[in-house]
C-alpha cells in the first residue's frame, strides 16, 4: 500500500492519515491471580476508506476489541488500557457523555443478532428516526421521511410500510439491513461490523456483503469487519489482522495473507476449511486440540501445544510481533519463532476453474 | 471436469437397486390454526411438498439450502419424527408409514439423528456413560454388563474421546467433545442411517474439521449410510456423494457431489454457488456473482408454477409461472442421467441461448405472516452484478 497519498484512489484500499489508530490495547477481566486478558497489547490503523478485518475463532479476543473501541464493556469487573486515538482524541479517556455525543454519529456499529439489537415494542421507523433526532436534532417529520430514505437505500422494498412494523415481522436479512441503515443515519466515519452475516443464509450474506463493500467505496467510511468465516475476508477485506489468544499473530493484505500465510495457525485455518476449487474428498487437515489446549503467552507461544511446526523457544519465549524476516514487504508483520516456509495450500489447490484470471497484480 | 480421480477417495456406494432409504412423494404440511375456543385450520405451511429422495446402502446423502426451505423437516419426517401428510418412506424395504408403537420404536435403532447443538440434545444431568447406555438399553443392547462396558469403550474410542469421559457430563466438554459424544450415541445401537442435522455448523473450523473427518471415517468403519443436512454448500459437496438441492419444500435440482458444482444447471444453484465466499482474493476478485433479492416466499403461500419463478433472472413469461416443472434428466452433452433438474428451460440457459434478465425489487411477504393473498406481492427482484477485476 502507498503511505505517501501521490497516485490517490486505489478503489477501497484507503489512503493517507489513520482515522483510527488503536495502540497496545489490553483488556483484562478480573483481578489478581485470577486475571484474564481477553485482548492483550492489540495495535492496528484505519484509514477512511479501508477495510480491515480481525479474523479469528470464538475466544480470540476480536469481539471484546470491538467493545472495547466503542466503550461497550461494562462499567466493572474489567480494566482496559492502553490507547484508541479517534481523530486526534483518545476515546478510552472520554467521559461517557461525550462517548455517547460520538457513538451513532461518528463511530457505528452492527451486531451478529439483529433481533436482539433491535427493540422489540418499538416500530423500526421510531427507532430508525430516533438516531436522527438525537444527533442530528431533527424534527420527527424530517427524520421520518430521511429513514424511509434510509431503508431504500438499504434494499428494504416498501419502506413506508416497513417503517411501521415491529422487528419481529421483519426477516432476518432485512433486519440486518435494517440495522445497517440505523448505523449509516448520521453518516459514520468508522463502522464496526461484528460477525454481520453470521446469523444469515448464504445468498442474503451476498446481498449484505456487496451493501457493505459499496458502502465503502462510495462514502469512504472505514470499516471493521470481525468475522470467523475466511470466505467473507477473501472478498472484503483489504488488511486482515488474524488474532490468536487475544493478540495479533499476523497481519498481511489479503491477498498476500491467502497466497503465503506464514503463522502456522494461520496456515491452519486455511487448510481445514472445505472449499468448492479444491478436488472433492480431500481429507481436512484439521489444526489439532482446540483453545483449551492453550498456554499463557508469558511463557512462550500460546499457540504452541496445537502447532505443527513447534520448536523449542515456542515454550520459553515469548514471540513479537515484527515484520516478516523473509522480506516479504513492511507491511507484513508475524508473530512466530518458526514460520510456515510452504504454503500448505499448494497441494491442495488443484481444482481451480481455469478462467481464473484475476490474481494478486 | 476431473470425474475420474475421485472415485478412489470415495467409498464406493452400493448399486444402483441397493436402496436403503426410498421416499416417494413425501408432504409435510403443519396446519395454520386460529381462533380462541374453536380451532379452525385457516392454512397450511407447505413445508415439504413433493419430495422423491433414493439413498442408496453406504453412500452420503447432501442436502443443501437456505433456512425455511424444509431441510430439516424433511430429515425428521423420514425417521418419522414429524407427522407425514402424504407419500411414502421406505426403510431398507420396509414403508415406515404402516409400523405403529412398538414395532417402530424397535426400528429407530437403525436410523439415529445427529443433531446441530450439541449441547441442547444431551442431558445435561447424565454423564456420558448413562447417556451411551440409555439407548442401549432401550434396545435391548446393554443385558450383559460386561459387554456393554466394552462397547463403550469401543464407541469412545471410535469417536476420539478418552475412556475418562464416560464420568464426565456435557458441561464438562468442549463444543468439539460434545458433538464427538452425539456421534457416539448415534453409533450406539449401532445403526444403518444417521441423519445428521448440520453436523458442524456451530463448530468452529479448526474443530470442524476435525469432526468432517471423524464422519468420514466412521462410515467406512462401520459402512453407515448419512443424510447430511447442512446450508454450508463447501461443507457439504466434500463429504457427500449425491447431493439434493432444495428450495421451498421440494428438490430443485440433485446430482452426484462434482457435477453439481461443475455443471449446476438450475438457476437456484447457480446463485447459490456463486454466493458462497471463497476464501481466495484470486477467485472472490475474479468470479461473477448472482445477487438475489429479496428473501425466500412464504411457504404457506408458496408461488404458483415453478416454486422459485419469483426470484430467478432467466423466468420466461407464462410457462414459469403457470406449470411447476418436474425433476427430470436433461439432454445436454456431458450431463449425466443421474444429474436431474427441476427446471423448464434448463437446457436453453445451459446453452446460453436465454440470457439473464433483471428483476425488480418488489416486496414479499414475510413466510410467517399467514397465507392472505396479497395482489401486488408476488416477485421479488433480481439484480446481476460483476465483480470489479482487480486482476492485472
Amino acid at each position: 500500500m502507498t503511505r505517501t497519498a501521490t497516485t490517490s484512489t486505489t478503489t477501497g484500499s484507503g489512503s493517507g492519515e489513520p482515522l483510527l489508530s488503536v495502540r497496545d490495547l489490553s483488556v483484562t477481566f478480573g483481578r489478581g491471580r485470577r486475571a484474564f486478558a481477553a485482548v492483550d497489547q492489540v495495535s492496528f490503523d484505519v484509514r477512511p476508506g479501508q477495510t480491515v478485518g480481525l479474523v479469528g475463532e470464538s475466544g480470540c479476543g476480536k469481539s471484546v476489541t470491538s467493545l472495547a473501541i466503542m466503550g461497550l464493556l461494562p462499567a466493572r469487573g474489567n480494566t482496559v488500557t492502553g490507547e484508541v486515538m479517534f481523530d486526534g482524541q483518545d476515546l478510552l479517556r472520554l467521559s461517557q457523555e461525550q462517548l455517547r455525543e460520538r457513538r451513532g454519529s461518528e463511530l457505528a456499529m452492527i451486531f451478529q443478532d439483529p433481533l436482539s439489537s433491535l427493540n422489540p415494542v418499538v416500530p423500526l421507523g421510531v427507532q430508525v428516526a430516533e438516531v436522527l433526532q438525537a444527533h442530528k436534532g431533527m424534527k420527527s417529520g424530517p427524520a421520518s421521511r430521511k429513514a424511509t430514505e434510509l431503508l431504500n437505500k438499504v434494499g428494504i422494498p416498501d419502506p413506508t410500510r416497513r417503517l411501521k412494523e415491529y422487528p419481529h415481522q421483519l426477516s432476518g436479512g432485512m433486519r440486518q439491513r435494517a440495522l445497517i441503515a440505523m448505523a449509516l443515519a448520521c453518516e459514520p466515519r468508522l463502522l464496526i461490523a461484528d460477525e454481520p452475516t453470521t446469523a444469515l443464509d448464504v445468498t442474503i450474506q451476498a446481498q449484505i456483503l456487496a451493501l457493505l463493500r459499496e458502502l465503502v467505496t462510495e462514502s469512504g467510511t472505514a470499516l471493521i469487519m470481525i468475522t470467523h468465516d475466511l470466505g467473507v475476508v477473501a472478498g472484503l477485506c483489504d488488511q486482515v489482522n488474524v488474532l490468536y489468544g487475544g493478540k495479533v499473530v499476523e497481519r498481511a493484505e489479503r491477498h498476500d495473507l491467502f497466497s503465503r500465510p506464514r503463522h502456522p495457525y494461520t496456515g491452519g485455518l486455511l487448510a481445514s476449511i472445505p472449499r468448492l476449487t479444491e478436488e472433492r474428498g480431500r481429507r481436512l487437515n484439521p489444526v489439532p486440540g482446540s483453545v483449551a489446549d492453550n498456554i499463557p503467552w508469558e511463557g512462550g507461544c500460546a499457540f504452541a501445544p496445537r502447532c505443527a511446526s513447534e520448536v523449542e523457544a515456542c515454550r520459553s519465549t515469548t514471540p513479537e510481533l515484527e515484520p516478516d524476516r523473509d522480506g516479504l514487504g513492511p507491511d507484513r508483520l508475524l508473530r512466530c519463532h518458526h514460520p510456515l516456509e510452504e504454503n500448505p495450500l499448494d497441494d491442495i489447490r488443484t481444482h481451480q476453474p481455469e478462467d481464473t484470471e484475476g490474481g494478486p497484480a | 471436469m476431473s470425474t475420474a480421480t475421485r472415485e478412489s477417495t470415495q467409498p464406493q456406494p452400493g448399486s444402483e437397486e441397493d436402496l436403503l432409504v426410498d421416499v416417494r412423494g413425501l408432504k409435510v404440511h403443519f396446519p395454520i390454526k386460529k381462533g380462541v375456543i374453536i380451532d379452525r385450520t385457516v392454512g397450511h405451511v407447505y413445508a415439504v411438498d413433493g419430495m422423491d429422495v433414493q439413498i442408496r446402502r453406504g453412500e452420503t446423502y447432501g442436502l443443501v439450502g437456505e433456512s425455511g426451505c424444509g431441510k430439516s423437516t424433511f430429515g425428521r419426517a423420514v425417521l418419522q419424527l414429524e407427522p407425514i401428510t402424504d407419500g411414502e418412506v421406505h426403510f431398507d424395504g420396509v414403508d415406515l408409514s404402516t409400523l405403529k408403537g412398538e414395532k417402530l420404536r424397535t426400528h429407530r435403532r437403525h436410523m439415529q439423528m445427529v443433531f446441530q447443538d450439541p449441547l441442547g440434545s444431551l442431558d445435561p444431568r447424565q454423564t456420558v456413560e448413562q447417556l451411551l447406555l440409555e439407548g442401549m438399553r432401550a434396545h435391548g443392547m446393554a443385558r450383559d454388563g460386561k459387554a456393554a462396558r466394552d462397547r463403550l469403550s469401543e464407541l469412545l474410542t471410535a469417536v476420539g474421546l478418552p475412556k475418562a469421559a464416560l464420568s464426565k457430563y456435557p458441561h464438562e466438554f468442549s463444543g468439539g467433545q460434545r458433538q464427538r459424544v452425539g456421534i457416539a450415541r448415534a453409533l450406539s445401537v449401532d445403526p444403518q442411517l444417521i441423519v445428521a442435522d448440520e453436523p458442524v455448523s456451530a463448530l468452529d473450523v479448526s474443530v470442524q474439521a476435525q469432526v468432517i473427518n471423524l464422519l468420514g471415517d466412521l462410515q467406512d468403519e462401520f459402512g453407515l449410510t448419512y443424510l447430511v443436512i447442512a446450508h454450508d454448500l463447501a461443507v457439504v459437496r466434500h463429504i457427500s456423494d449425491r447431493i439434493g438441492v432444495m428450495y421451498l419444500g421440494s428438490l430443485v435440482e440433485e446430482a452426484d457431489g462434482q457435477d453439481l458444482y461443475d455443471e449446476p444447471l438450475h438457476p437456484y444453484t447457480r446463485a447459490l454457488l456463486s454466493a458462497v465466499p471463497v476464501p481466495d482474493p484470486g477467485v472472490e476478485d475474479a468470479r461473477e456473482q448472482i445477487l438475489l433479492v429479496g428473501d425466500l416466499p412464504s411457504p404457506a403461500n408458496p408461488p404458483a408454477g415453478c416454486r422459485f419463478h419469483t426470484r430467478c433472472p432467466w423466468r420466461q413469461e407464462t410457462r414459469c409461472d403457470d406449470e411447476r416443472p418436474e425433476l427430470r434428466e436433461v439432454q445436454i452433452e456431458g450431463v449425466p442421467g443421474s444429474h436431474r433438474v427441476a427446471c423448464h428451460f434448463a437446457e436453453q440457459i445451459a446453452s446460453g441461448e436465454l440470457a439473464m434478465h433483471s428483476v425488480e425489487a418488489v416486496e414479499d411477504e414475510p413466510y410467517w405472516a399467514g397465507p392472505e393473498p396479497d395482489e401486488d406481492v408476488d416477485s421479488a427482484g433480481f439484480a446481476a452484478r460483476d465483480m470489479p477485476d482487480t486482476g492485472g
